[in-house]
C-alpha cells in the first residue's frame, strides 16, 4: 500500500490504529490507573481528527469498493469533530466508581462504530455499505447497554439490536434485489440502470426503510425513544447527534449517486415521510418531562427537516444537508452537554428539576438556552441558517406546502423549547439544583458548542465550502 | 461626493455597533459598577445612533446609502448578502427609534433604580435596540427577519422582565408564540419571494416587481404573507391578543416596544413593500377592511378597561389599525406620518402612565384614581397634551395625521371614512374618559398610598416635557395642502413611493371645501365625544344605570377572543397531544401489543418476561410502515 492509498483511506486507517494503540494500553494498565485511558484516548483521537483535516485527495480503492471525494471527507471530518466533543462530555461520567474498570471498552466500542460509519459513507458498493452498517450498529448495542447493572440500559441494548436485526434483514433484502435485477452491487454500475420498474421500486422502498431506522424517521422510529432514555446520556448523545448525522450523509450520497434515475419516486416517499416525521416527533416532544426523551423526540423532529434538503434534488439540497447537520451537531450537543453536566452533578434529569436554575447556574442556562434556540431555529443564532436553507431548498424545487407544513412545525417545535427555556429563567423553585462549578473537559466541550453555534452562522465560508464540494442530480 | 458618501455608509456601521456595544457591557459588567454609569452608557448608546440618523437622514433623498457588510451566500445566480441601507423611509425609522429610544432610556435611569436587576433591564433594552435599528436598516429582507425575531426575542425577555410574577410568564410566552405565528407568514414570504425573483434584495426584488403587472397570483401570494406577518408583529386582527397582556412588562417597555417601536414593524415592511403591494389591489383592499376592523374592535374595547396600562394598549391597536387601514388605500405617507406622532403622543402617554404609577406605587386600576392633578401637576399637564394629540384636535400632530388619513379613506370610498370617523370619536371618548377617571374628580385609593403620591423626579420628567413639546408640533412634518403649505414628509418619501404611487395612480383628489367639511365634520364628533365623557364620567350622570347593558358586556369582555383562542389552539394543540401521550403512546399500545403478542409466537412473547418493553410493537410498526411506503408508492400513484 503506497502512501496515496493511505491518505484516500486516511480517516479508517489511522482511527483503526487509535483503536489498536488503546486495545494495547488497556493491557498494559493495571487496574488501578486504569483512569489513564481517558487523556491517552481522547489525545489520540484529537490528532486524528486533526490529520482528518490534511489536504484531501479523491480517489477510489479496491476496485471500486471504497472511494472518497472532498465531500466525504468533510463529511467525516463534521463527525469526528462532533465526536470530540461527546468524549470531552464523558469524561466525567467515565471516571465514576462503576465505570473504572470499562474505560477502554467505551473508546474501543465507539471507536468501531465510527469507523463503521465512515466506512459506510466512503462506500462505493452495497457490500460495502452493508458491512459498515454491521460494524456501526452491533457494537452500538454494547454501548447502550454499558450500565449493564441498571435494568433499562441493558434493556435498551437489547431494544436496540433486536429492531436492528430487522432493520438490517430489509435493508440486507433490498439489496439482494437491487443485486437481482442491476447484476452489481457498485453504486456506479447501478446507479446508471436503475430504473423505475416495479420491482426495482420494491428493492428501493426496502433499502430506504432500513435507512429510514437509522435515521429514525417515523413510522420506523419507535425504538429511539426507549433506546435514548435507557442509554448512558452520552451514549444518547452519541447516538441522536452522529449516529443520525452519519446516517444523514449516508442517505444523502445514496439518493443522490445510485437511485438518481428514480427522483421522482423517492421524492413521494419522503414527502410523506417528512410530514409525518415532523408532527409526530413534535407532538410527542410536547408532553415529554424526562429530558432525554425530550431531546430523543425533537431529534426525531429535526430528522424530518433533514428530508426537505433531501426533497430539493441539487446541490442546494444537497449543501442545505451538510450545513444543517454541521449545525445539528453543535446546537443538539449543546443541549445534550448541559443536560449531561447536570445529571451526573445531580442526578436530575426532569425539566421540573430545572426550574430556577438560571438563578443558581445562569451559564448553563444560557448555553441552554442558545442551543435550543439553535434548535428551534430562532435568527441569528446558527440553526435558524440552518432550517433556512433547508427550506430555501425545498422551496426552490416547488414544494410549498410541504415548507409550510414544516414552518408550522418549526413554531410548534419552538413551544416545547421554550417550556424548558421558561422553567430555567422564570419558573420559582424554592430547591434549585444548587450551584456547582462544571468539569473542565465538559466545558471545553461546550464553549465549542457555543462558539459553533454563534460562529457558524454568520461565517459564510463554511456554507460556500459545503457548496464547493457538493454535487446535485 | 464619493468620499462624502464612503463616510456616510460607514454611519450605518456605526449605529448598529454603539447599541451592542452597550448591550454587551451592561450584560458583562453592569454588575460590577453603579446603576447610573450604566443608566447613563446605555443612553448615550442610543443617543450617539441618533446623531447619526440626523446626519443621515438630511443626507438621503434620491440617492440611497448602502453598505455591504459581508457577502453571505454567492453561487451562480444564487445571491444572499448582510447589506445595509437608508433611503428617507429608513432614516425616518431610524429617527424615530433612536430618538424616543433615547428618551425612554433617559426616564428608565429614574423609573427602574431601585430594580436589582437594573443592568439586565439597560443590557436587554440596548440589545432591542440593535435588532430593531437592524430590522429597519436592512437592505434585504433575510437580515430584516433577523432583527424582525430578534426585537420579538428582546420582547419577550422584556415582559417577562419580572419572572416573579406567574402572569407576566404566561404573557411573555403568548407574546412570542402569537408572534412566531405571524413569522411563519413572513418566513413564507420569504420562500416565495426568493424562488421568484431568485433574490432578497429589496433593490431587486422591486426593480424586477415593478415590471410585473397587476393582480399577478405570486405577487398576491407574497403580499398576503407579508401581511400576516405583520398582522403578528403590528397586533391586527386576527394576532393582536398578546399585546394587552404584554402590558405586563415594566413601563418604559411597553412605552418603547409595544407602542412607539416594534409594534409599527409591521407598518413599515408592507411600507417598505410598497410596490410589491401596488401590485395586489385585492391584498390591499384586505388591508384596509383589517385595519379598521382592528381600530374599531381595539378602540370598542378599550372604552371599558380598568387597568390604564390595558386602555392604551387597546388604543395602540386601533391607531395600528388606522396606519393599516391607510396603507391599505395606498395613502403610505399618511401610514408613515400616523406612525411618527403615533411613536410622540404614545410614548409621551405610556411614560406619563408610568409617572402615575410610580406615585402610586404600582396601582394600575383606574377606579382606584382620580383627582391626581392637584399633586402630580406636570404629568398631568402632559398627559392632556397627549389625549388631546391623539384625539385629533387641531393644531396638535395626532390632529394632521390622522386627518390625512381620513381623507384617503374617504377618497377611497365614503364608508371607509364614516367607520374611521366612529372610531376616532371612541378614541377621544376613552381617552378623555381615562383622563378624568385618572386625574379629575375626588380621589378614590386607599390612604395609605394618598400619603406618598409625589410628582417623579427630574429624569422622569424631562423625557415627558420633551415629548410632549414634539406631540404638539409634530404635525408640521406633514401640514395638509389645504393649509397652502408644502407636505414636507410628503416629498421627503416621494423617491421611496414614487414607483408604487405611479402604479396606484391616484388622480382623485378632493376640493378644499369637501376637505373642510370633512375635517369640520371630526372635530365636533370628536369634541362631543370629550364633552359626554365629562358628563359621564366626570360628573357622574347615569347613562348606564349602575349596570352595564349585555351589549357593552360584548366590549368589556373583549369580545371573549382570549377565551376563544385559547379554546382553538392553545387547547386543541394540548388535545392533540395528550391523545398521542396518553392514548396512542400507552393505551393504543399497550392494546395492540397485548393483542400482538398473541399473533406473535415465540421469541418476541418469550423476550416479553425478560424486559417490559414493547420491541415486537416496534417492529411489527416498521413492517406496516414499510407495507404503508409499498401501498403509496404503487396504490396512489
Amino acid at each position: 500500500m503506497n502512501l496515496e492509498n493511505f491518505l484516500i483511506m486516511r480517516h479508517e486507517l489511522v482511527l483503526t490504529i487509535v483503536t489498536l494503540i488503546l486495545l494495547i494500553a488497556e493491557l498494559s494498565i493495571s487496574d488501578k490507573s486504569k483512569h489513564k485511558i481517558i487523556p491517552i484516548a481522547i489525545g489520540l483521537f484529537t490528532i486524528n481528527l486533526i490529520i482528518g483535516f490534511l489536504p484531501t485527495i479523491s480517489g477510489s480503492l479496491f476496485g471500486g469498493m471504497y472511494q472518497t471525494t472532498a465531500l466525504q471527507v468533510t463529511m467525516k471530518n463534521i463527525l469526528n469533530l462532533g465526536v470530540l466533543v461527546v468524549l470531552f462530555q464523558s469524561v466525567k461520567w467515565l471516571k465514576e466508581e462503576e465505570n473504572k474498570i470499562k474505560i477502554s471498552e467505551f473508546f474501543l466500542i465507539l471507536f468501531s462504530t465510527l469507523i463503521g460509519m465512515q466506512f459506510m459513507i466512503s462506500s462505493g458498493s452495497f457490500l460495502m455499505l452493508y458491512l459498515g452498517l454491521e460494524l456501526a450498529t452491533i457494537p452500538m448495542a454494547a454501548l447502550v447497554a454499558y450500565d449493564r447493572l441498571r435494568t433499562k440500559s441493558a434493556e435498551a441494548g437489547v431494544k436496540l439490536i433486536l429492531s436492528a436485526a430487522l432493520s438490517s434483514a430489509v435493508l440486507l433484502f433490498g439489496i439482494s434485489l437491487i443485486y437481482g435485477t442491476t447484476g452489481s452491487t457498485y453504486f456506479n454500475i447501478v446507479g446508471s440502470v436503475f430504473t423505475s420498474n416495479s420491482l426495482q421500486t420494491l428493492a428501493f422502498i426496502f433499502f430506504f426503510s432500513g435507512m429510514a431506522f437509522k435515521i429514525s424517521l417515523v413510522p420506523f422510529h419507535l425504538w429511539t425513544a426507549d433506546v435514548y432514555e435507557g442509554a448512558p446520556i452520552n451514549v444518547t448523545s452519541y447516538l441522536s447527534v452522529i449516529s443520525k448525522g452519519a446516517s444523514a450523509f449516508i442517505l444523502l450520497i445514496v439518493l443522490f449517486t445510485v437511485f438518481k434515475n428514480i427522483v421522482e419516486i423517492w421524492q413521494n416517499l419522503l414527502y410523506v415521510i417528512a410530514v409525518s416525521t415532523m408532527t409526530i416527533g413534535n407532538l410527542f416532544a410536547i408532553r415529554q418531562q424526562n429530558m432525554k426523551r425530550f431531546l430523543a423526540f425533537s431529534s426525531i423532529a429535526q430528522a424530518g427537516f433533514i428530508l426537505l434538503g433531501l426533497m430539493g434534488a441539487n446541490i442546494t439540497g444537497m449543501t442545505s444537508v451538510v450545513y444543517f447537520v454541521f449545525v445539528y451537531i453543535f446546537s443538539n450537543l449543546g443541549a445534550f452537554g448541559v443536560v449531561s453536566v447536570i445529571y451526573y452533578q445531580t442526578s436530575k434529569e426532569n425539566m421540573d428539576d430545572y426550574n430556577g436554575l438560571y438563578h443558581t447556574n445562569p451559564k448553563l442556562s444560557l448555553i441552554m438556552m442558545l442551543s435550543l434556540f439553535s434548535l428551534a431555529g430562532i435568527p441569528p443564532v446558527a440553526g435558524f441558517f440552518g432550517k433556512f436553507f433547508l427550506f430555501t431548498a425545498a422551496a426552490a424545487s416547488g414544494y410549498y406546502w410541504l415548507v409550510f407544513i414544516a414552518v408550522l412545525n418549526a413554531t410548534i417545535s419552538l413551544y416545547y423549547y421554550l417550556l424548558v427555556v421558561k422553567a430555567m429563567f422564570i419558573n420559582k423553585n424554592d430547591t434549585p439544583i444548587a450551584y456547582f462549578k462544571t468539569d473542565t473537559p465538559a466545558k471545553i466541550s461546550l464553549i465549542i458548542c457555543v462558539i459553533g453555534v454563534f460562529i457558524v452562522g454568520f461565517m459564510s465560508i463554511f456554507y460556500q465550502y459545503f457548496q464547493s464540494i457538493g454535487f446535485g442530480i | 461626493m464619493v468620499s462624502m458618501e464612503n463616510n456616510l455608509n460607514i454611519l450605518l456601521l456605526l449605529i448598529l455597533l454603539f447599541p451592542l456595544a452597550g448591550f454587551l457591557f451592561s450584560g458583562l459588567f453592569g454588575k460590577t459598577i453603579s446603576k447610573l454609569v450604566v443608566g447613563i452608557l446605555a443612553s448615550t448608546a442610543v443617543f450617539i445612533p441618533f446623531v447619526f440618523s440626523i446626519i443621515l437622514a438630511a443626507n438621503v433623498s434620491e440617492n440611497v446609502i448602502s453598505l455591504r457588510l459581508f457577502e453571505w451566500i454567492h453561487f451562480q445566480n444564487f445571491n444572499i448578502s448582510f447589506s445595509l441601507m437608508a433611503d428617507p423611509l429608513t432614516a425616518l425609522m431610524l429617527l424615530i427609534v433612536t430618538g424616543v429610544g433615547f428618551l425612554i432610556h433617559v426616564y428608565s435611569i429614574a423609573y427602574m433604580q431601585d430594580d436589582e436587576s437594573f443592568s439586565r433591564f439597560f443590557s436587554y433594552m440596548n440589545l432591542f435596540i440593535f435588532f430593531m435599528l437592524i430590522l429597519v436598516i436592512s437592505s434585504n429582507f433575510l437580515v430584516m427577519f433577523i432583527g424582525w425575531e430578534g426585537v420579538g426575542l428582546c420582547s419577550y425577555l422584556l415582559i417577562g422582565f419580572w419572572y416573579g410574577d406567574h402572569e407576566n410568564n404566561n404573557a411573555a410566552k403568548k407574546a412570542f408564540i402569537m408572534n412566531r405565528i405571524g413569522d411563519l407568514g413572513f418566513l413564507l414570504a420569504i420562500f416565495l419571494i426568493f424562488t421568484t425573483f431568485n433574490s432578497l434584495e429589496f433593490s431587486t426584488v422591486f426593480a424586477n416587481a415593478s415590471q410585473m403587472i397587476s393582480g399577478n397570483s405570486t405577487i398576491f401570494w407574497i403580499t398576503l404573507l407579508l401581511f400576516i406577518g405583520a398582522t403578528g408583529k403590528s397586533a391586527q386582527i386576527p394576532l393582536y391578543t398578546w399585546l394587552p397582556d404584554a402590558m405586563a412588562g415594566p413601563t418604559p417597555v411597553s412605552a418603547l416596544i409595544h407602542a412607539a417601536t416594534m409594534v409599527t414593524a409591521g407598518v413599515y415592511m408592507i411600507a417598505r413593500s410598497s410596490i410589491l403591494y401596488a401590485l395586489a389591489p385585492e391584498v390591499l383592499g384586505l388591508i384596509a377592511i383589517v385595519g379598521i376592523a382592528t381600530a374599531l374592535l381595539a378602540a370598542s374595547i378599550a372604552i371599558f378597561q380598568n387597568d390604564i396600562k390595558k386602555v392604551l394598549a387597546y388604543s395602540t391597536i386601533s391607531q395600528l389599525g388606522y396606519m393599516f387601514a391607510a396603507l391599505g388605500v395606498g395613502a403610505f405617507t399618511g401610514a408613515m406620518f400616523h406612525l411618527t406622532t403615533h411613536a410622540l403622543f404614545k410614548a409621551l402617554l405610556f411614560l406619563a402612565a408610568g409617572s402615575v404609577i410610580h406615585s402610586l406605587g404600582g396601582e394600575q386600576n383606574i377606579n382606584k384614581m382620580g383627582g391626581l392633578s392637584k399633586k402630580i401637576k406636570v404629568t398631568t399637564f402632559v398627559f392632556l397634551i397627549a389625549c388631546i394629540a391623539i384625539s385629533g384636535i387641531p393644531p396638535f400632530s395626532g390632529f394632521f395625521s390622522k386627518d390625512e388619513i381620513l381623507s384617503s379613506l374617504f377618497e377611497k370610498n365614503p364608508l371607509l371614512w364614516i367607520l374611521g370617523i366612529i372610531g376616532a370619536i371612541m378614541t377621544a371618548f376613552y381617552m378623555f374618559r381615562l383622563y378624568f377617571l385618572v386625574f379629575k374628580g375626588t380621589y378614590r385609593g386607599s390612604e395609605e398610598t394618598a400619603k406618598h403620591i409625589h410628582e417623579s423626579s427630574k429624569i422622569m420628567i424631562i423625557p415627558l416635557i420633551i415629548l410632549a413639546l414634539l406631540s404638539i408640533i409634530g404635525g408640521i412634518l406633514g401640514l395638509p395642502e389645504w393649509m397652502g403649505s408644502r407636505h414636507f414628509l410628503q416629498n421627503y418619501l416621494s423617491p421611496v413611493f414614487k414607483n408604487s404611487s405611479q402604479i396606484l395612480h391616484e388622480t382623485k383628489h378632493l376640493v378644499i371645501s369637501e376637505e373642510y367639511i370633512l375635517i369640520i365634520t371630526s372635530i365636533i364628533g370628536v369634541l362631543i365625544a370629550i364633552v359626554c365623557s365629562w358628563f359621564i364620567y366626570l360628573k357622574r350622570y347615569k347613562v348606564f344605570d349602575a349596570k352595564i347593558p349585555v351589549v357593552f358586556r360584548i366590549f368589556e369582555k373583549k369580545y371573549w377572543m382570549d377565551e376563544i383562542y385559547q379554546f382553538l389552539f392553545v387547547k386543541s394543540t394540548l388535545w392533540l397531544s395528550d391523545f398521542f401521550y396518553q392514548i396512542v403512546e400507552i393505551k393504543w399500545i399497550d392494546a395492540i401489543v397485548n393483542g400482538v403478542g398473541v399473533l406473535v409466537v415465540s421469541t418476541g412473547r418469550r423476550l416479553r418476561y425478560i424486559q417490559n418493553g414493547y420491541t415486537e410493537f416496534y417492529v411489527f410498526m416498521m413492517v406496516l410502515g414499510i407495507i404503508a411506503l409499498l401501498f403509496i408508492n404503487f396504490l396512489i400513484r
